[in-house]
């Protein structure tokens, strides 16, 4: 496990609770600092011209002061959650698409999660981005751009001119040495 | 819902990446979200995909915000400020964002009743003959997607059979050859695969069926029919 990723993860978790709490604008400002220009990247490589991207981007972060009461870290870690934030206001704003959620399990907003439970969810997390990053180039690749191209499998065949085949059997196995990472 | 502990036909890594990352037509989520409404394995793996999904925003690059882009985005805070805590229009993932509207919980899961209007009762049926029913529900386009009600015993009506087609169990089962598929359950057909389904003996199948093959708006062919046609 690297120490030092979780530990990161964990300095995020922190930065929303502040928000949360006491309405932060420092941690806010951190917060913002290293996420915006990544939300701002991922909607420009979804087809969102600069403008755009930006207004995007800011709307997403002012979502994340308002729904900091909702953040849970025993489900997901600060990048999960702001991901999920900007794929919903993509959906939203690019292909102006509804996006269907799964029902909300039971769960009480106000219990106080138990901190082992945010370190495991957090750790596994870090433990994820630091295999993601470890992937060969080819593969790694193809799972960008299933998730920043906003292209199916098939138009990312269309776009490579490889086989579909070939793309599916390579993203099943970037799938196959995360998930053997997260064991 | 729970019935999670007999599903044994699942959503595909494909089709979880695909929701996961948002590429997925709208009808296509909407049979996804509910099947992992009814599926607690599938909202694992789902999970684990948007923590895919996290860490390629967080080792992605970054590209420059504007100048005075974080004063700009805290003066939009302070104008939606009075509305903060509602539920505001600004949509964000499942669990953390209390999208739904507070509903009784009935027999369709959440995301399906938002689309309904309501549980079973507020389904507005059509009959597509020989006692089939179907809804067809609202959504984008490029793929589309239906509510059946298969008597028992009947065939499930071929609704497309280009492209690819996800049947998802509501109530009742069918089966297709020697598989069961029941409450929860999700048949995945792409246009190789030759599928007859046939809604099982006992209570009445309600399905959600979605395809991405072009929409036709002529009543739909009971398969029974079909060799007849071809002759
Ligand atoms: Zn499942």
């Amino acid at each position: 496990m690297n120490e030092e990723l979780a530990n990161g993860q964990d300095q995020w978790v922190s930065y929303v609770a502040r928000v949360r709490d006491a309405q932060d604008q420092h941690a806010f400002a951190e917060l913002f600092r290293h996420f915006a220009p990544r939300v701002k990247y991922f909607l420009m490589r979804s087809g969102a011209d600069a403008g755009l991207a930006e207004e995007c981007a800011q709307e997403v972060m002012a979502t994340l002061w308002h729904k900091a009461h909702l953040f849970d870290p025993t489900r997901a870690s600060v990048a999960t959650w702001i991901f999920t934030i900007a794929r919903n206001r993509r959906i939203d704003a690019l292909r102006k698409e509804r996006r269907a959620e799964p029902e909300d399990l039971p769960w009480g907003p106000e219990e106080a999660a138990p901190q082992d439970q945010v370190l495991a969810l957090q750790e596994e997390a870090a433990a994820l981005g630091d295999a993601l990053s470890k992937l060969p180039e080819k593969q790694r690749i193809l799972i960008e751009r299933a998730y920043f191209g906003d292209l199916s499998h098939s138009e990312i065949a269309e776009e490579t001119g490889l086989p579909l085949g070939t793309i599916k059997s390579r993203i099943r196995l970037a799938l196959d040495r995360l998930r053997h990472a997260m064991k | 819902m729970t019935m999670t502990q007999t599903i044994s036909h699942h959503l595909t890594d494909a089709l979880l990446m695909g929701y996961s990352a948002g590429t997925l037509p709208e009808a296509f989520s909407l049979v996804v979200a509910t099947h992992i409404s009814m599926c607690d394995e599938c909202r694992a793996r789902a999970a684990t995909f948007d923590t895919v999904g996290g860490a390629m925003l967080e080792t992605s690059q970054a590209v420059a915000m504007d100048e005075g882009s974080l004063e700009a985005t805290m003066a939009r805070i302070s104008a939606a400020q009075p509305v903060a805590r509602g539920n505001g229009a600004a949509t964000q993932a499942g669990q953390m964002q209390g999208q739904h509207q507070q509903r009784p919980r009935g027999v369709l899961p959440a995301p399906l009743q938002d689309y309904v209007g309501g549980d079973l009762e507020q389904i507005n049926w059509r009959p597509v003959g020989m006692g089939v029913r179907q809804a067809l529900l609202p959504t984008s386009r490029s793929a589309s997607v239906r509510l059946l009600y298969i008597p028992a015993g009947a065939s499930v009506p071929d609704h497309g059979h280009r492209g690819l087609e996800l049947t998802l169990v509501l109530q009742g089962a069918f089966m297709d050859g020697d598989l069961r598929f029941g409450p929860g359950d999700i048949e995945i057909a792409t246009e190789e695969l030759e599928h007859t389904p046939i809604a099982a003996q006992g209570a009445d199948c309600i399905c959600l069926a979605a395809t991405d093959a072009p929409l036709r708006f002529r009543a739909l062919m009971p398969r029974l029919a079909q060799p007849f046609l071809r002759i």
